[in-house]
């Protein structure tokens, strides 16, 4: 074997990464070679040296990091998922149209003169009924926003 | 028995988290190792090993075991790590051209264990620090392919057919990257491979 062909076997064969029948070759030509046998032995020098290079260890933070950016993963959905029904869209509608309903019960806001006060007397009824909504039970009875955070976490650990 | 790189991904493919935390934590030292050795600097090392699990984590419903997964996830971690060693080379020129390289490449940035205790002479631990700042520098000296095929080779333990994969070039050229990289480390550890010979 020539020198230029031990370039590409002279690592290898100081790694112990040859085959049987290469490293039978390379020593051949090391008995051979000073130049080469030189080369060989500071290679392998040179591997003991990178040996001696410390490992560092990850900072605590690091997992905590890793988790965070893949629970922040938006979650992929097929197309179809548009139509399931969700439940945050859903209590997102339900809140829209009570507010909706309570707006358009809610008696005109003005100064008032004294006719409009007549007229307030004339229409209690109306009023009577305001107060029917705003104290409607099941406004202050609706679930709490949490059951619509909850589903979505579970659609994130997913 | 512990499942393979191979069964934890496709677990992960199949929706399990904790094969994922599983994997985090086989891989999470070799990579910011390696991506330290890369990038010199233990903060952005970190962050690029980071990316690395992120992509791991997003490429999980189109995985498919069509190679060893060492290679695949140090494939990701080296094309991160050469895009990020140009890219700070470039914002260096930019800022000043003879600024030091970086603070965290200077001190190593290491937390090495109690190094005064392990060397209650004062002298020999000094040697021994110049002696492993020597190597860092060398290795950092490197062009940024070479120490990449030389930091997969002696640390990763991967077979010459990955590593080439990774770099994506033939086994010919990468044997040609590691002998022109151990010429150049035995030029600048020069004295320290005199002393080893003697030994
Ligand atoms: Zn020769």
């Amino acid at each position: 074997m020539s020198c230029a062909r031990m370039e590409g076997k002279i690592l290898g064969y100081v790694d112990g990464r040859l085959k049987e029948s290469e490293r039978l070759e390379v020593e051949k030509h090391l008995g051979s070679c000073a130049a080469c046998r030189l080369r060989a032995n500071e290679f392998r020098a040179v591997s003991g040296l990178l040996d001696e290079l410390p490992v560092i260890e990850p900072s605590a933070a690091f997992d905590l990091r890793v988790h965070a950016r893949v629970a922040a993963e938006p979650v992929k959905q097929s197309w179809w998922a548009w139509f399931a029904p969700s439940p945050r869209v859903a209590f997102a509608a339900s809140m829209l149209l009570l507010a909706t309903v309570w707006l358009g019960l809610r008696p005109p806001d003005s100064s008032l003169s004294a006719t409009d006060i007549d007229k307030i007397n004339q229409d209690m009824p109306v009023l009577e009924n305001y107060d029917v909504i705003s104290d409607f039970a099941p406004l202050t009875e609706l679930p709490p926003p949490l059951q619509a955070d909850e589903s979505t976490q579970q659609n994130q650990q997913m | 028995m512990a499942r393979s790189d191979v069964q934890l991904m496709l677990d992960v493919k199949a929706g399990d988290e904790q094969s994922f935390a599983l994997l985090l934590h086989r891989y999470r030292s070799p990579l910011v190792n390696f991506l330290y050795r890369m990038v010199r600097n233990r903060e952005q090392a970190e962050d690029l090993a980071q990316e690395v699990f992120l992509r791991v984590y997003r490429a999980r419903e189109d995985y498919v075991p069509s190679a060893k997964f060492t290679t695949w996830l140090f494939r990701i971690a080296t094309n991160l790590a050469l895009n990020s060693v140009r890219d700070n080379r470039y914002q260096r020129m930019e800022i000043s051209l003879d600024a030091p390289v970086t603070a965290d490449a200077e001190d190593g940035g290491e937390k090495t264990m109690d190094v005064a205790e392990k060397h209650p002479n004062i002298e020999q631990h000094l040697i021994e620090k110049a002696r492993s700042k020597m190597i860092r520098h060398a290795i950092e000296k490197l062009p940024e392919k070479q120490r990449a095929a030389v930091l997969l080779h002696k640390y990763q333990e991967l077979d010459y057919g990955e590593i080439s994969k990774i770099l994506q070039c033939s086994e010919s050229a990468l044997k040609s990257l590691l002998f022109r990289a151990y010429e150049t480390l035995r030029v600048e550890l020069a004295p320290l491979v005199a002393q080893q010979l003697k030994q």
